[in-house]
């Protein structure tokens, strides 16, 4: 045993995989393959100027108004979850898409997929909270469709929703707007829905008092456009999370965007349910959170417009844009070294590694 | 390879003759096997890998060792703004 | 989060530093073994932090990336059968074996699950007594003890609806493989924190005295490395080669007796092929014969294909830390995390991932002038 035979140095490498040809579920992951699906197959077949922006929602012109027009599908498991469940994001998440954009959210369409066998209780329940939720947000769903699928073919149900909404003439807020000096706020703690939908599914098995953050934004963006108009852009950091938000405005603005890791805000639950999986907060989802980009002179009338709402009281500073590597967003660590964030490729998988 | 983090036992029982404890992991608390660390009792922090404690926590050794990092820390602190103030100086 | 976040302390980091450029009066090579360990060297950018002679080259240490071509393509084989459902640990989902990966599996309608835990595999075969249940057990000694609790607890359940495709690797005879071959050129260990938690340092000693190469074994927070590593270049300077514990908290020189028990009830020593490497003698463990009425292996005759894998990409040389993920001509460009041509792309904790994620920017600045 004592003489091991000299390393045989075999240059070994896995064949590589051929691109994939079909859907994966990191397709949906809101990371880089994501991005590719859309450059690659759904943007070529549609082109157009105000789809190519590639902003949460889309402002179109009609008759001298300026309509915030958006879709989302939601696909959620589990179906409930602690701090709500579909129904609820299925509001949430289109009426912040278009308070993303600057727009009063008005209206809702909805459409349902239901899987057959799905008990009408669940459908009762998920239909209470939308009815919830819109009246919390203030909108009104005013058509829908309902679908059945056969049994197998759809994780229960799967919701769909588009929102139109009013933008006034003098609210611009884009992806590409960000310049260098320019500043990135937070409205609060990173992970904390991600985190919860982990926490529900099967095989991880782990107990937290942490829930969803599922929230409509629309009143926190009034309140800070009504403090300032020099807000470069909005998004809310949805799948993918913090990172893949702030990499979408770094690339389409041209910027580098640096954030301090110490100034990241992030609850005990999330950080110990990542440190535990070996997951990074900084691409789980959020749904009830924004960050905004403004110029510097607004920063402080801005910070204290959001600490006075309710879904802005761990508002903060947590980056700053320049022109160093563009198209990146670098985190200055508690170290104080730096490194970059990168895009994620598909899903954050629980490691063991 | 080895991702494991220390997490603190809130409470211990037998189940099907293995000890099984709940530990806690900053916000969070899971199931954990404690069969490889009979020494540790509630209160006690174990270092844990793929839901299986590994190993209790020494306290001392860890404040031991930890005393001694600080007092790098704490020198260097010192050395740091004894060179700042004199190129202040300067 | 306690005996955490105190060991990430940016002022003590500092101290640590200013001492090792004070120690420091030559440079050095050294390799971490662990790929958690490179994982945090790179997410906090650690090597920036070292003065400017200090060279950390990155060790195999990551059982995803090492884990053979046969061993995927016979997961991925096994996870294709309509009455399987393959459970395993969240990293392996994305290994690329010779034709496909789990992943893809999964989308043409595989029943392949992802848990934290072999507890929850145990769960899922109890609660689903018609379905065959095959967990991919892989891992380093870290984890052996317990995958081979989960297989232990099997058999005195009679669980027979449940096996295990076991694929272990051990880290000294890596370390021995390393240090033998004519090209290496680490100079020093910072040792592996937490396979050292369950089988103790007493393996080193023996490495040492044949190499005359000093081993510190080292935790995986941003101080524990830190330090590890000075006490590396303490003993370097000093003409020392001594089996060194940074990770006191945690590893003792006996190790944890009770899991290396279960472990040996288990497994046995057996030769095993490292993807990147090569096949390196008794370095891997299987199941034994009296649990191999779990074994899949056994139970679903796969045999493995032997892959004919052509000579790509610089893997080999750089889990031996002979070259840098920046000096392959594939890097960013051709291999990539979504597209990896080789093992240490794979998984986060490979240093090619790990470089990539965290350090491109470096890359690309210098690209740029």
């Amino acid at each position: 045993m004592r003489q091991e035979t000299k390393l045989d140095i075999a240059l070994n490498c896995p064949v590589p995989i051929a691109a994939t040809e079909s859907i994966l579920l990191g397709h949906g992951s809101g990371g880089r393959m994501s991005a590719k699906l859309l450059r690659e197959i759904l943007l070529p077949a549609l082109q157009n100027p105000v789809l190519d922006r590639l902003d949460d929602q889309a402002i179109v012109d009609v008759d001298g108004s300026r309509i915030a027009f958006t879709t989302d599908t939601f696909v959620v498991k589990p179906l409930f979850f602690p701090g709500g469940d579909i129904g609820t994001l299925a509001v949430n998440g289109t009426v912040n898409d278009l308070a993303m954009g600057g727009a009063k959210p008005l209206f809702l369409s909805l459409a349902l997929i239901l899987e057959e066998g799905l008990p009408f209780d669940t459908l009762r329940r998920v239909m209470e909270s939308i009815r919830v939720a819109s009246a919390l947000a203030g909108v009104v769903v005013v058509t829908g469709d309902t679908k059945v699928v056969e049994k197998g073919n759809g994780d229960g149900l799967f919701v769909n929703t588009s929102g139109i909404g009013l933008v006034s003439s003098d609210v611009r807020l884009s992806a590409d707007r960000a310049r260098p000096g320019d500043l990135v706020l937070l409205s609060g703690t990173i992970g904390d829905h991600g985190i919860t939908i982990l926490s529900q599914r099967e095989g991880l098995e782990f107990e937290s008092a942490v829930h969803s953050d599922t929230a409509a934004l629309h009143g926190l963006v009034a309140d800070m456009l009504r403090a300032s108009g020099a807000i470069r852009c909005l998004r809310d950091p949805t799948r993918g999370g913090l990172s893949s938000s702030l990499n979408e405005i770094a690339e389409r603005s041209n910027v580098s965007i640096e954030l301090q890791e110490s100034a990241i805000p992030i609850r005990d639950e999330v950080q110990g349910a990542c440190e535990m999986l070996g997951l990074d907060p900084l691409y789980v989802a959020n749904e009830g959170k924004l960050v905004a980009v403004v110029e510097p002179a607004a920063e402080e009338s801005i910070l204290e417009a959001m600490r006075q709402h309710p879904l802005g009281r761990d508002a903060r500073i947590i980056g700053t844009v320049t022109d160093s590597h563009r198209g990146m967003v670098t985190l200055r660590t508690r170290l104080g070294t730096s490194r970059i964030v990168d895009l994620l490729s598909g899903d954050q998988l629980p490691r063991i590694c | 390879m080895c991702l494991a983090i220390p997490g603190k036992i809130v409470s211990s029982e037998l189940q099907n003759g293995i000890r099984v404890g709940r530990v806690q992991f900053g916000g969070i608390t899971r199931e954990t096997c404690l069969d490889f660390v009979p020494e540790a009792s509630i209160g006690d922090y174990v270092i844990v890998h793929v839901g299986f404690a590994i190993s209790l926590v020494d306290r001392e050794e860890a404040e031991r060792s930890y005393e001694a990092l600080e007092a790098m820390g704490l020198l260097n602190g010192e050395l740091e703004s004894e060179l700042e103030e004199s190129q202040a100086e300067q | 989060m306690k005996y955490l976040d105190e060991y990430r302390d940016e002022k003590i980091a500092r101290g640590i530093v200013a001492e090792l450029g004070r120690r420091a009066t030559r440079p050095w090579v050294l390799m971490e073994i662990c790929g958690g360990q490179t994982h945090t060297l790179m997410r906090y950018g650690i090597d920036e932090m070292l003065p400017a002679g200090i060279e950390l080259v990155h060790g195999p240490g990551c059982p995803v990336c090492v884990t053979s071509l046969e061993t995927i393509d016979k997961a991925i084989e096994i996870a294709s059968r309509p009455d399987v459902t393959l459970i395993s640990y969240g990293d392996m989902l994305r290994v690329p074996g010779s034709r496909t990966d789990l992943f893809h599996v999964k989308a043409q309608g595989g029943d392949v699950r992802v848990v934290y835990s072999p507890t929850e595999a145990l769960k899922f075969a109890r609660a689903h007594p018609a379905r065959k249940v095959v967990f991919f057990a892989i891992g380093f000694e870290t984890t052996a003890p317990a995958n081979a609790m989960a297989v232990w607890q099997a058999k005195r359940e009679g669980l027979g609806n449940f096996s295990m495709l076991a694929s272990h690797v051990l880290v000294p005879p890596a370390i021995r493989a390393l240090l033998g071959s004519r090209r290496n050129r680490v100079q020093g260990f910072i040792g592996p924190g937490h396979v050292c938690t369950v089988m103790g340092y007493r393996e080193y000693e023996e490495l040492i005295r044949e190499f005359r190469v000093p081993i510190v074994v080292g935790g995986f927070e941003p101080l524990d490395l830190l330090e590890a590593i000075l006490m590396l270049v303490k003993q370097l300077e000093e003409g020392r080669a001594e089996v060194e514990n940074q990770y006191v908290r945690a590893a003792s020189y006996e190790g944890n007796l009770l899991a290396q028990k279960v472990l040996r009830e288990v497994f046995e020593v057996c030769d095993r092929k490292w993807r990147g490497i090569g096949g390196i003698r008794e370095s891997g463990l299987n199941l034994r014969e009296e649990y191999s009425a779990f074994d899949a292996d056994r139970i679903f005759g796969t045999e493995g294909v032997a892959a004919d894998e052509p000579a790509e990409c610089i893997s080999a040389e750089v889990l031996q830390g002979l070259k840098k993920p920046m000096d392959c001509s594939a890097f960013g460009t051709r291999c990539t995390p979504e597209n990896p041509l080789g093992a240490p792309m794979v998984s986060s904790e490979g240093a090619c991932a790990a470089y990539y994620r965290y350090r491109r920017h470096a890359l690309t600045a210098k690209a740029n002038r």
